[in-house]
């Protein structure tokens, strides 16, 4: 018996990790994805690794790839956790002639790799989400974060609530509740919303509430005791179907309760059932399924049984989200054969491709977009485009879009992200490259 | 220094100024606590007659509110998803019996312990194998809405879950007081090798306990799956259970109760009070300081047994 | 060579004395170690350093922390993901103030502040026992973590809210920051777990290490031949939190690059709890071997589908893992319950007879 089990162990780390088979061909871009399809965050994690599948599939079978050259893909399971995405990101990146794109999908990988990625020569794209400071593309040329970022985002419901309230001006003496996933992800806000609340004379109120978030009793009843006229939430997993059960149960009116965009799929509202109604969320992209691409990805991949997913479940917030990640990185890798020719690029190409990146209406059109996310143009000093943000309510059913396309107040926002980059540059030993010499 | 002494005694003028809030702090912070009281409740069963630190005891109700959820699902009924999910969670205590327990009879306290964590990966496995990851809705028929009382509001569901631990408790007190099975777990719980002299059947105890901890987990499961839906998050409910568990006391059910109120309410009236004065989300920690400083008072949790010494 | 020890004559009390009484011990050891410090650089990638290696060796500090503290004086603790918040934080402190101060000094440093609030912590241990005091260091740990998160001066301000390895060198090479390689933090890793284990090895063998173990097994008894239990106890959660906070000061700067306090949570402590249990209650080998399984089986777990040519979805490739992690750890605790090093000394005694059993 004994001897079993040594020799057990002895074959567990004799065979251990030796290299998985490759599945990239030789005439394909390779793009790792690290996802989590498991463990307390798989709920958000399932539909963006479905949408960026979805995708990837669509272009191979539709189009044979981007310009011909073929997609190769492989997923790695972090569970949403930063050591696992190490591991991760190491097993995957020298794969199918070295990976191009990252997308981590979690603030703290995110930290993770963008010293990392510098040095391996691949992009980061943390799509909103990540490392705000590294939208001033000087000091991080391999991180992107568009089509817009953590602050913008919160700028631009600071907007959107002054629209809602018939003008900015009318905020003055509003209260406004900030209630955030104690993380630096959670506080990522916190900043701007000071600045803005000096700036507008709102009363401004922070709640933390600490991970994981299933009881959130004393928030709630701190909420019930200051009685503000707007919440805006920055939560995660299990935090965000809480606190919509929770306001839904102290009778607050839920058309004044905004979750950002990590706080506002499908999953974050079912539990809480019809008290949800009425809950808005952030976003820069539709939901729903009304658009050409997802005739084209059930034609493509659906019908014909490629699928990862259920067909249902296309269209919530976060598979949407998957398919403009995988949209865009695509359009990225396609700018960059406009340059280099249409065959399998260096991350160095790839790069180039992220920073000269325009993506017109008209290019959505093409795509089957039109109104499913906004145009953008990435530039080598702005890496996030400072894209607006729309608003969508959920309706009990299934969440619509109820406002325009609200832009972030680039004016409050971009000097704070320049003063950010210098801080978060410097700390890595990085230095600012001059972005005329850019080609 | 006065400053920091008036902003730490203000609170108290806010309570004394708002008496309907501070009784709504104090309601939502006793059913808050019996919601840890169910949870607990698992760990002091399975601890008072095997001695063992049932560190699944998370896991184990969220296995049984994703079957239940998974059944529900599928169509059948509750009148049937019910007991088929007790008989989950009973073949499930067999298992353990069987395979976990009788094997490590007799093994110190940690090895145990650490067994279960064993157990805790498997299921963990196994519940997201079996019935997916996703966060899934389940309406027990009570309507998640408060009502107002002179000025009070008082959420339905969280009373209907105060109410359900409650009885619980009673139950399981006169089970363990007045049945023939209840005294022999006393008396496992007592001295194993004693009660196996005079013929009490070790193995069937074990099976019982765990089986009772395994429906005292459905229970749980559904309440907390009310509250956030079912999902992998449950398990670390674990995490808010063990201060109220140590505060309590390892092998008293009654201390199980009376720890998750003190819990609940101490820790929200520290936070909803006190919190801001240092930036908020001190509950996690709160509640374990609390603890701690009644263990330092007695180190063996309110109703635990004494420890008696000997060289 | 056959493992046999005949005819090997002690005449000193130092070769009596020595941590490899046997000569076949030290050639095996001294083999491994020049495999370790020399062969592993030069053919490992950079898969193996960065994602197996560094790991394990982080892992095999703190758990040999934590066992000096349980597996010796046997005070359970849940608080080490706390302790080695406490070295990463207090390392990056340091090296922000003192850019100069040479970064093998800090991290020493660093562990020596999480000395000082482990003794704080270990406090409330002079008068609760096993479980209760399992759980009581958890205080430690939610506190110490929010702390971290709460207060920006922990981090320099910064508006992410995370700790950077800053680059720092010695005589021209980078140890950490982004441009180290990985072989070289690797070797920085393994040096100091092959220092602080041979500190441990020789702390354990000796009056403290004796001591400790005293009071583990029973402390009145302990108590009355003299030992004192305050100091002892205390000792041992300053030294445990010293090893934790050198470890944790090594998991930013060497391991992670960059953290947040979320890589400290609770999930931390439990895994090097597990590494402690698994490889072996009071055996400073028992850690290594427990890092080893605790690292390695998920890896192999993870490969092994694929390896074999099965290709499996990566969720319920994940779910099989947990399900087998868990399965193998049950195994484990049954075959042996005192953990690998046990099984490692059976498989030695075994050896001393082989091949001829008779």
């Amino acid at each position: 018996m004994k001897t079993l089990v040594i020799t057990l162990l002895a074959l567990a780390v004799a065979l251990g990790p030796t290299a998985g088979p490759t599945l990239a061909q030789d005439k394909s871009v390779f793009i790792p994805l690290l996802v989590y399809r498991t463990g307390p965050y798989a709920p958000s994690g399932i539909p963006i690794a479905n949408g960026f599948v979805d995708y990837f599939t669509m272009l191979n079978e539709r189009d044979g790839g981007i310009n011909g050259v073929k997609v190769a893909w492989e997923e790695c399971e972090t569970q949403y956790d930063t050591k696992q995405g190490v591991e991760c990101y190491e097993r995957l990146k020298g794969k199918g002639g070295g990976a191009l794109i990252v997308n981590p999908y979690s603030t703290g990988i995110t930290y993770q790799l963008i010293p990392k990625a510098q040095v391996d020569k691949l992009v980061v794209f943390s799509m909103g989400y990540g490392m705000s400071a590294a939208s001033d593309g000087r000091w991080f040329p391999w991180v992107f974060n568009f089509p817009t970022n953590y602050w913008s985002q919160a700028s631009a419901v600071i907007r959107y609530i002054g629209t809602q309230e018939s003008g900015l001006d009318k905020l003055k003496g509003k209260k406004i509740a900030h209630i955030f996933h104690n993380s630096p992800y959670g506080k990522e806000a916190n900043p701007t919303l000071e600045d803005l609340a000096k700036k507008h004379g709102f009363e401004l109120t922070q709640l933390a509430v600490d991970h994981p978030g299933q009881e959130q009793k004393s928030t709630w009843l701190q909420v019930r005791r200051l009685n503000p006229d707007w919440i805006f939430m920055s939560g995660w997993g299990v935090m965000n179907q809480v606190a919509v059960k929770e306001a839904a149960a102290i009778g607050f009116k839920m058309d004044h309760f905004i979750g950002n965009w990590w706080s506002a799929n499908d999953s974050d509202v079912v539990p809480a059932g019809d008290g949800a109604k009425g809950y808005k969320g952030a976003t820069f992209h539709a939901p729903g399924t009304n658009f050409k691409v997802h005739a084209e990805v059930v034609k493509f991949v659906y019908d014909k049984g490629k699928a990862v997913g259920k067909k249902e479940e296309m269209g919530a917030p976060l598979y949407n989200r998957g398919l403009v990640n995988a949209m865009l990185s695509a359009e990225a890798i396609r700018t960059a054969m406009g340059k280099f020719g249409n065959k399998p690029l260096t991350g160095e190409q790839v790069r180039w491709g992220f920073e000269n990146l325009n993506l017109t209406d008209q290019r959505l059109e093409q795509l089957g977009m039109k109104g499913f996310t906004h145009p953008v143009k990435v530039t080598c000093e702005d890496h996030e485009g400072n894209g607006p943000i729309l608003v969508q309510q959920w309706d009990g059913k299934k969440w619509n879009i109820v406002s325009d396309w609200v832009a972030p107040m680039r004016d409050v926002v971009r000097p704070k992200i320049e003063a950010a980059a210098v801080d978060e540059g410097k700390k890595l030993g990085y230095t600012i490259r001059d972005c005329s010499k850019e080609k | 220094m006065t400053e920091t002494l008036l902003a730490v005694l203000r609170p108290f003028a806010e309570i004394a100024g708002s008496p309907a809030f501070f009784i709504e702090v104090l309601i939502g912070g006793v059913c808050a606590g019996l919601m840890y009281s169910l949870v607990a409740l698992g760990f002091v069963l399975i601890f008072k007659a095997s001695g063992v630190f049932n560190f699944a005891q998370g896991v184990m109700v969220l296995f049984a509110a994703l079957t239940l959820v998974g059944l529900l699902e599928r169509g059948v009924p509750l009148a049937l998803a019910l007991p088929v999910t007790m008989a989950v969670m009973v073949a499930l205590a067999f298992a353990i019996e069987r395979m976990v327990l009788r094997p490590l009879v007799n093994q110190p306290q940690i090895i145990l312990f650490m067994a279960t964590i064993g157990m805790n990966f498997f299921l963990e496995g196994l519940g997201e194998m079996a019935w997916g990851a996703n966060v899934k809705k389940l309406d027990v028929g009570i309507p998640d809405k408060s009502f107002m009382v002179k000025g009070v509001q008082i959420n339905q569901l969280e009373l209907v879950a105060a109410l359900t631990a409650a009885v619980l408790v009673t139950v399981l007190a006169v089970f363990f007081q007045r049945t023939r099975i209840g005294r022999a777990l006393r008396a496992v719980a007592d001295d194993h090798e004693a009660a196996l002299s005079i013929g009490i059947p070790l193995k069937t105890i074990w099976v019982v306990v765990w089986s009772v901890a395994g429906l005292v987990a459905i229970v749980a499961g559904i309440m907390w799956g009310a509250k956030s839906g079912v999902q992998f998050s449950l398990s670390l409910i674990a995490l808010k259970a063990l201060p109220v568990l140590i505060l309590g006391g390892f092998e008293s059910v009654p201390g199980a109760i009376l720890g998750g109120l003190i819990i609940g309410v101490g820790e929200k009236i520290g936070e909803v009070y006190w919190g801001p004065l240092v930036g908020g989300a001190i509950e996690n920690w709160f509640a374990y300081v609390l603890a701690l400083a009644f263990l330092l008072i007695r180190p063996q949790g309110l109703f635990g047994e004494k420890i008696i010494e000997r060289v | 060579m056959i493992y046999r020890e005949a005819g090997q004559f002690k005449t000193t009390y130092a070769s009596d004395q020595a941590i490899f009484p046997i000569v076949q011990d030290r050639v095996f050891v001294a083999l491994f170690a020049l495999a370790a410090f020399v062969a592993v650089p030069l053919v490992a990638n950079e898969y193996w350093l960065q994602a197996v290696l560094i790991p394990f060796l982080i892992y095999a500090l703190a758990a040999i922390g934590l066992n000096l503290l349980t597996g010796y004086a046997g005070q359970l603790s849940l608080g080490t993901g706390g302790f080695m918040a406490v070295g990463a934080y207090a390392a990056f402190k340091l090296t922000t103030a003192f850019p100069a101060l040479n970064i093998l000094i800090v991290f020493p440093l660093a562990g020596l502040v999480a000395a000082g609030v482990g003794l704080v912590f270990g406090i409330p241990s002079l008068r609760i026992k096993g479980f209760y005091l399992a759980v009581a260091t958890l205080a430690a740990q939610f506190f110490l973590i929010w702390l971290f998160n709460k207060v920006p001066w922990f981090v320099n301000y910064a508006s992410s809210g995370t700790i950077t390895a800053p680059p720092r060198s010695l005589f021209g090479v980078m140890l950490t920051g982004p441009q180290a390689t990985a072989g070289v933090r690797y070797l920085v890793a393994l040096s100091m777990v092959v220092v602080f284990a041979l500190v441990a090895k020789n702390l354990v063998r000796g009056r403290v290490g004796r001591s400790w173990m005293a009071i583990r097994d029973r402390d009145i008894a302990a108590e009355i031949i003299g030992v004192r239990p305050m100091r002892t106890k205390l000792l041992a959660f300053g030294i445990s939190s010293f090893y934790c906070g050198i470890a944790g000061a090594e998991f930013v700067f060497l391991y992670l690059g960059s953290a947040e306090t979320l890589a400290f949570d609770i999930g931390l402590s439990f895994l090097v709890l597990f590494m402690v249990i698994i490889g072996g209650l009071g055996s400073v080998l028992g850690s290594f071997l427990g890092a080893a399984f605790i690292v390695l089986v998920p890896i192999f777990l993870t490969n092994a589908p694929h390896t074999l040519g099965f290709n499996l979805p990566v969720a319920l490739q994940k779910q099989i893992e947990l399900m087998v992690f868990g399965g193998l750890i049950i195994f484990f605790l049954i075959v042996e319950p005192r953990g690998l090093a046990r099984l490692w000394q059976i498989t030695k005694e075994k050896l001393r007879l082989w091949p001829f059993p008779h």
